[in-house]
């Protein structure tokens, strides 16, 4: 049975949680709140260090100098997400060894969006505009979310999320003001972008199994229905400015609701993706191991060097 | 290429020289993007890619206004073909391991900052302002370039001999940096460009010292030697490189991105 000690700070966490105040790292927390945190920021601090791969694909073969200098600073700023987030997981208490042990044994997931090929330099432009203004809806939300050290790099992460937004954006309406050849490769790489832009709030609520003790613990602020929907009402509009359109027959503003019906998404394919069946998982992790392999004579050397030069450090 | 004709035409050779180098590093750097040892230095390289794809704007930009034909910097960047590119050897050669970029960025890095602190007294007032603003950032790329020369050539044995590999297999291109043309030398006589045997005098001492306490043995002053940058006489590997970067705006000409 619960200790009487637990069950009364739990109690306490809850009123904290619900009077609207910040848990910060040396406060008393459940263990199941803390793994959950590690869980979330783990992840979405893989994702952030993965998601350098599709982008990656694309800085030599850029197609002006600005735009070269732009996406590298684009997929500059996404590492530094990564190692901010990994930073705010180690103040619960775990490690980032450990972290990216887990993310290269496979164990510990990432954003399934990653496992898209980039195909055309429009990608770019799609990511940018959608990957990205999807993550900015998640990450906004997550912004006013219960755990200090998260919510705070989240609003750093934010103001930097905003110009890939742009720059993406720009992308596609340069594009489309370009000649028959450029309209068709950004409506194709919309085209392809969209429906996995949409799975990246996760499942309908109703199949969603963290949900409810997330949103309790204002770890989670919105369902994730309710964020794909502000996402879909965002997005529609700046898509109908450019010309471009979305691969969704349903695709349509309801009057009566406020806001875009849209049609249903495969989640067949999002679990399939999320489960290592998509067409660059393969290609990722790989990428991410080797590195990780090929990296290892380096910082070894590094620790012997240091090892060698106490006073140095 | 003949440079005698008009003095600007010697100020776009240079340009070109230096813009060149640093697009081609830049490049080259960015090829890691994603696949670095730590996640620390996929930012650092990133950011060093960064600082030199701005150098080369700046120079082609300029190098573009010099020659007043109505080509942008990206024309320069993505319409001329190997034969045209002027970037040193050294910025050419393909990544290989870790040791590999990192002794390329020392010897590069090492010439732009004697060269850029020379040019920072240059009579042309545009490549002085540019020499002041990127002495900065070179400082560092040769700082951090130098401290991991250092780690890796005092770090384990395998660091130590893939160290030691890499600076014997670059050497070769090192002589390359510092060839003088009568572009170098009009340039010089105007004011503009510094003498490059002061530059290389300055640039072995650097490299003597940081190859030293990493206990790396100097490669022998007998070694061979590779040349042709100044002609646009190339390594084998550039024509891929520019394959890749160049190839939207060959596919789409007259596009806009
Ligand atoms: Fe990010
Ligand atoms: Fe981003």
């Amino acid at each position: 049975m619960k200790n009487t000690d637990t069950a009364g700070l739990e109690k306490e966490f809850q009123d904290r949680i619900d009077r609207g105040e910040i848990i910060e790292p040396k406060d008393w927390m459940p263990e199941r709140y803390r793994k959950q945190l590690i869980r979330m920021m783990s992840q979405h601090a893989h994702s952030e260090v993965v998601g350098m791969l599709p982008e990656g694909n694309w800085i030599t073969r850029a197609p002006s100098l600005r735009r070269k200098a732009v996406l590298l600073a684009k997929v500059q700023d996404e590492a530094g997400h990564g190692l901010y987030i990994y930073s705010a997981a180690e103040t619960l208490g775990a490690d980032r060894k450990d972290l990216l042990a887990e993310f290269l044994s496979g164990r510990a997931k990432y954003s399934s969006i990653f496992n898209y090929p980039t195909l055309t330099w429009a990608d770019m432009g799609a990511i940018g505009w959608l990957v990205d203004g999807a993550a900015i809806i998640n990450q906004t939300a997550l912004a006013k979310c219960s755990y200090g050290p998260y919510a705070r790099a989240m609003i750093r992460i934010c103001k930097e999320e905003n110009f890939h937004h742009k720059q993406g954006y720009e992308i596609l309406s340069t594009l489309m003001k370009g000649s028959l050849p450029q309209r068709a490769m950004a409506q194709d790489a919309v085209n392809r972008w969209w429906w996995p832009s949409l799975m990246m709030f996760g499942p309908q609520d109703a199949n969603s199994p963290n949900s409810e003790e997330l949103l309790r613990w204002k770890v989670k602020k919105y369902s994730n229905d309710e964020l794909r929907q502000r996402f879909i009402d965002r997005t529609v509009p700046q898509a109908e400015h450019i010309g471009l359109s979305f691969p969704d027959p349903l695709l349509k503003w309801n009057e009566k609701r406020r806001h875009y019906d849209f049609g249903k998404i495969n989640w067949e394919e999002f679990f399939n993706v999320i489960n290592g069946r998509g067409p660059c998982n393969r290609e990722r992790m790989k990428a991410r191991k080797k590195a990780d392999e090929d990296g290892l004579w380096v910082r070894l050397a590094a620790e012997a060097y240091a090892a060698k030069h106490p006073n140095l450090n | 290429m003949s440079s005698k004709n008009k003095p600007g035409n010697d100020l776009f050779l240079y340009l070109l020289r230096l813009g060149d180098t640093s697009l081609v590093l830049s490049h080259r750097l960015a090829e890691w993007c994603g696949h670095g040892p730590i996640l620390e230095e996929d930012i650092a390289m990133t950011n060093i890619s960064l600082d030199l794809i701005g150098q080369a704007r700046i120079l082609l930009g300029y190098a573009s206004r010099v020659e007043g034909k109505g080509r942008s910097e990206d024309d320069l960047a993505y319409l001329r073909e190997e034969r045209a590119f002027y970037n040193v050897l050294l910025a050419e050669q393909p990544n290989g391991d870790f040791a590999c970029t990192m002794v390329r960025q020392l010897f590069i890095s090492s010439y732009q900052f004697f060269l850029f602190e020379a040019l920072q007294k240059s009579a042309d007032e545009t490549i002085a302002a540019f020499a002041a603003k990127s002495l900065k950032e070179v400082t560092y790329h040769l700082r951090h370039s130098s401290e991991w020369v250092l780690r890796l050539g005092d770090g384990t044995a395998e660091s130590r001999e893939k160290t030691v590999q890499a600076v014997n297999e670059l050497w070769m291109y090192t002589r390359d940096l510092f060839d003088m043309d009568s572009v170098d030398r009009n340039l010089l006589t105007a004011g503009i460009a510094p003498d490059m045997n002061l530059v290389k005098e300055k640039w072995e001492q650097k490299i003597t010292g940081v190859l030293k306490e990493s206990t790396i043995p100097v490669p022998p002053s007998d070694a061979w030697m590779a040349s042709g940058s100044r002609e646009g006489k190339h390594t084998e590997h550039l024509g891929y490189l520019l394959a890749e970067m160049q190839i939207l705006p060959r596919t789409y000409p007259g596009a806009s991105w």
